[in-house]
């Protein structure tokens, strides 16, 4: 966004966008680019974690039997998670794991959310880093959860040999070990990772390319409100993108701890 | 972004490969919000999704509780009303048979007292009876023995022979009323 505004101000729009549009100069220490501590990034995670703390905290000081607007919000949010994510994948088992899908659910979604949002305008997991912890901790608890419930050797055993004829299993238990502990993990952080770089990406092309054009040529003009029309409808795209990737991150890790818990293959 | 890129004397940044100082703040803030809302919001959110249950559940339970209450009362009264009934058809036989008990006692007690007036009746009616005939037997006799001296105009003068005499005379009579 500093880089944005600062390309321009120096009325040079850097046409085609580049990968180094992502990694903004840091805020403290100001402008440093290998300083990663303190940037527009790292502030945003913060200000995600503060607002919904304070949120849920003051949706939540007072729980009543008959809810107030807010509290009925609040609990909205986590009903959907407990009920039509954690319960509708795990079953009843499900509740206990409710509280964690139901932040991480939020935290996507609002780190997600800034994508689109004035003056943020990007989002954090647009940096693979955020999507991959989060990938890591489901991938660490969907495993622990499964050796917990079957035991270590019962838990492989389940996970990587399916109910199939004996001769096919030389060819199954490799791609099982493969797609179960070697990609989910991997998969679960590069689609949400991808798809909210690509969304920026998308973005900085249109605004960027209208910038271009009128820069190019004046006659070029209606073609530059073209592309900034482009931009708003991209802006909608980008809204249906971020609440349907932060849902599949939620359940796709739910599934996998589904499968976890799972008796049978 | 390229003369920044350029003053910082970066050139490129790979973005599959993610940096880990952003994995450090992230991990942290993101284990902050955990412990906040896993602690503190949800599993309050949990009781009170619990509590709106019970509230429900409860309410539903009290009332059958009640309902459970007034059909148990009502069987009391009916099994009171039903013990009452048969204790007034007790009491009611009871005082029939005692009333034909009294009636029995006082017939009984007439019976005798009549019996009792009967006999003493017939015991004075007997006496007098004695009495009258006795008298009877005096005066017929005196008044036969006169009668005989008139008809026969002689005085018997010896009473004894003249009683007797009557005293045969009416046992004679008497046999022959006898037989």
């Amino acid at each position: 966004m500093f880089g944005q505004a600062n390309v321009l101000a120096q009325g040079e729009a850097a046409f085609p966008p580049s990968v180094e549009d992502f990694y903004l100069p840091s805020i403290l220490p100001w402008g440093a680019h290998d300083s990663y501590w303190f940037t527009k990034i790292t502030a945003m995670v913060w200000i995600a974690v503060g607002i919904l703390i304070i949120f849920f905290l003051v949706t939540y000081r007072k729980p009543q039997l008959v809810p107030t607007k807010k509290q009925w919000l609040a609990e909205s949010i986590y009903g959907f998670v407990r009920n039509n994510i954690a319960v509708d994948m795990i079953g009843h088992a499900g509740v206990r794991f409710a509280p964690y899908f139901t932040t991480l659910f939020c935290f996507v979604l609002l780190t997600n959310f800034f994508a689109i949002l004035p003056f943020f305008q990007i989002s954090p997991n647009s940096h693979i880093a955020f999507p991959a912890f989060l990938a890591l901790i489901s991938y660490l608890l969907f495993n622990y959860i499964g050796i917990r419930h079957h035991g270590f050797v019962k838990y492989f055993k389940n996970s990587l040999i399916p109910p199939a004829p004996w001769y096919i299993l030389p060819l199954l238990i490799p791609i099982e070990l493969f797609s179960t502990f070697l990609v989910r993990p991997f998969s679960l952080a590069v689609r949400l990772f991808a798809n909210m770089f690509a969304g920026h990406m998308l973005l900085l092309v249109f605004t960027l390319g209208g910038f271009a054009m009128l820069s190019a040529n004046a006659w070029l003009a209606p073609v530059s409100v073209l592309s900034w029309v482009m931009t708003i409808a991209l802006t909608f795209l980008e809204f249906l993108v971020i609440c349907l990737q932060a849902y599949v991150f939620t359940v796709l890790s739910a599934s996998y701890v589904q499968g976890a818990l799972a008796d049978e293959h | 972004m390229f003369f920044l890129a350029a003053e910082g004397g970066e050139s490129t940044h790979n973005p599959i490969i993610p940096i880990w100082q952003e994995i450090v703040v992230g991990s942290v803030a993101f284990a902050v919000l955990c412990f906040v809302l896993m602690k503190f919001v949800f599993p309050r959110m949990e009781q009170t999704f619990q509590a709106r249950v019970d509230a429900i559940e409860g309410g539903i339970k009290r009332a059958e509780a009640a309902q459970a209450e007034a059909n148990q009362l009502l069987d009391q009264y009916r099994a009171q009303l039903a013990e009452a009934r048969t204790d007034a058809a007790r009491i009611r036989d009871d005082a029939r048979a005692d009333a034909d008990g009294i009636r029995q006692d006082i017939l009984a007690k007439a019976r005798e007292e009549s019996d009792r007036i009967i006999a003493a009746g017939k015991e004075q009616l007997a006496a007098e009876r004695a009495t009258i005939v006795r008298e009877l037997r005096t005066e017929v006799g005196t008044i036969a023995v006169d009668l005989a001296s008139k008809i026969v105009g002689e005085s018997l003068a010896d009473e004894a022979r003249r009683k007797g005499t009557v005293d045969r005379f009416l046992s004679g009579l008497e046999s022959t009323g006898a037989r």
